[in-house]
């Protein structure tokens, strides 16, 4: 498959994410809440993507269980990692908006931020589930199995809390239709640019995952060399990964290319 | 075939060790209805009223039936770990599902053996009528099986875990919010002040269900993959 470099894929997020911003003060129109509602531009987006970055997450863990290739599961985990900081943007980004509308920073029989808060909650536990399992193979397998709970549990708990109260946030698609054309765009720019943020930062932290499982690959080598007698050391040379060294999750062909 | 009725007589053989073990040594069914019973005496002081109804009545139930739930479900794999269950299981020719579905089954029967025994004393202590108590019971048993299903994953994962006993009250109880909403959403109308009124309970069953399928096949599609080695 052919993925534009990493470099010129932040480029492009920049751009995107500015041209975003730009068209959010200077050309999508005040509506009645006024000027709080350009939050909307930044909250609405963030939302999207931190809970498409879980689901995504999901299915790189049932392709990790499947095919057992460590990779998939070190998607999974840099997807869940960074849908949950998305998460924190999503909660402050909110309760910014609840104080300016509703007065108040936080209202607990609104359903949308409710069902939020507990799926951040849940996937809050998948760093300590993850990190009470010693072994690295046993890990990978039990946090995909987590992932692909909770990633399940996603939809189905939006379901039920929504059955449970009435609504009083504010439906973004419910009402797309009656969103004047400009904002509708402005919209649909600033999710673009917040969906290439998220694909960015992604391959970002992967990549460096991948380069720092490098670097103490190459350390043990040097290690292995100073230490050891020379043969030994002309096992675990760089040039040929170790046993330890491909089984690690870090390796990963999503590389930048240089 | 065989494959089929092996992994079920396996299934059978479990469970039917799980509960006589549970019969004889009285580990998780006691423990759980003394925690129950001695809940419903603190929320008795602490709430100080003479009847609880609607919403009320329903979250302390539900509240103390889910706490009593974890209680069984931290101690449902402790035999396993200790005493090399796991090893035999992956050691023998059976499909790892079959301990996955025999503990959820066994899971399944201490909480409703639990219910049995504590939807009494909650009515005995809170309630001014009765009648909406048989159909609590079904929603009850609804409510049971997506614990069991959910339960029975986080458990595994907790079991062979360094962080046994934090990990599970941890991961489950966001996992078991929507059976909880469900669940409370249908007993409080059962348990309305004026007696139970069936409207709008339809929905809260549908959700309960839905939850109940959704864990069943997730658990039956990635259980095995806990036990592998």
């Amino acid at each position: 498959m052919n993925v534009p470099s990493l470099r010129a894929q932040a480029a492009a997020t920049v751009a995107v994410l500015a041209t975003g911003f730009v068209l959010v003060f200077f050309y999508a129109p005040l509506d009645a809440e006024g000027f709080i509602q350009k939050i909307f531009y930044l909250h609405v987006p963030l939302a999207i993507c931190s809970l498409a970055g879980f689901v995504v997450a999901g299915i790189h863990a049932i392709r990790h269980l499947r095919s057992g290739d460590p990779v998939h599961d070190a998607r999974s985990y840099v997807c869940i990692h960074l849908s949950v900081i998305f998460g924190v943007g999503v909660l402050l980004t909110g309760s910014i908006w609840a104080r300016a509308e509703w007065g108040k920073w936080w209202v607990w029989d609104e359903p949308t931020l409710v069902s939020f808060l507990i799926v951040f909650l849940l996937y809050a536990t998948y760093y300590p589930l993850r990190y009470a399992i010693e072994d690295r193979e046993r890990q990978a397998r039990y946090a995909s199995v987590f992932a692909i709970t909770a990633g399940v549990f996603v939809p189905l708990n939006f379901v039920a809390v929504r059955l449970a109260q009435p609504l009083i946030h504010p439906r973004t698609f419910s009402s797309a239709g009656g969103l004047p054309g400009s904002m509708l765009f402005t919209f649909l720019v600033c999710l673009a640019g917040m969906v290439l943020l998220w694909l960015s930062l992604v391959r970002f932290e992967l990549a460096a995952k991948s380069a720092s499982a490098k670097l103490s690959r190459l350390r043990r080598a040097l290690e292995g060399q100073a230490y050891a007698p020379r043969r030994t050391a002309s096992r675990t040379a760089p040039g040929v990964p170790s046993r330890a060294a491909s089984a690690s999750w870090m390796s990963d062909p999503t590389t930048p290319r240089r | 075939m065989s494959g089929r009725t092996s992994s079920f007589r396996a299934f059978h053989a479990i469970l039917a060790k799980d509960l006589r073990v549970e019969l004889r040594t009285l580990q998780s069914v006691p423990a759980m209805v003394l925690f129950a019973v001695t809940t419903f005496v603190l929320f008795r002081f602490g709430l100080d009223r003479g009847a609880l109804s609607g919403s009320l009545a329903a979250g302390v139930l539900l509240a103390t039936v889910l706490f009593a739930a974890i209680l069984a479900i931290n101690r449902l794999f402790v035999a396993e770990r200790d005493e090399g269950g796991f090893d035999s299981i992956r050691l023998a020719p059976v499909d790892g599902t079959a301990l996955g579905a025999a503990k959820a089954v066994a899971l399944v029967v201490y909480l409703v053996v639990l219910e049995a025994i504590v939807l009494p004393v909650f009515a005995v202590f809170f309630l001014d009528s009765w009648t909406g108590l048989a159909p609590l019971a079904g929603v009850l048993v609804l409510a049971d099986l997506g614990l069991a299903a959910t339960g029975v994953l986080v458990s595994s994962i907790a079991a062979n875990s360094r962080a046994r006993d934090l990990l599970v009250p941890l991961v489950l109880l966001p996992l078991l919010v929507p059976v909880m909403i469900a669940a409370a959403g249908a007993a409080e109308r059962l348990l309305a002040a004026g007696g139970p009124s069936y409207g709008g309970i339809g929905k809260w069953l549908a959700i309960l269900a839905l939850y109940d399928v959704t864990f069943l096949l997730v658990g039956y599609a990635v259980y095995d993959f806990l036990l592998e080695d």
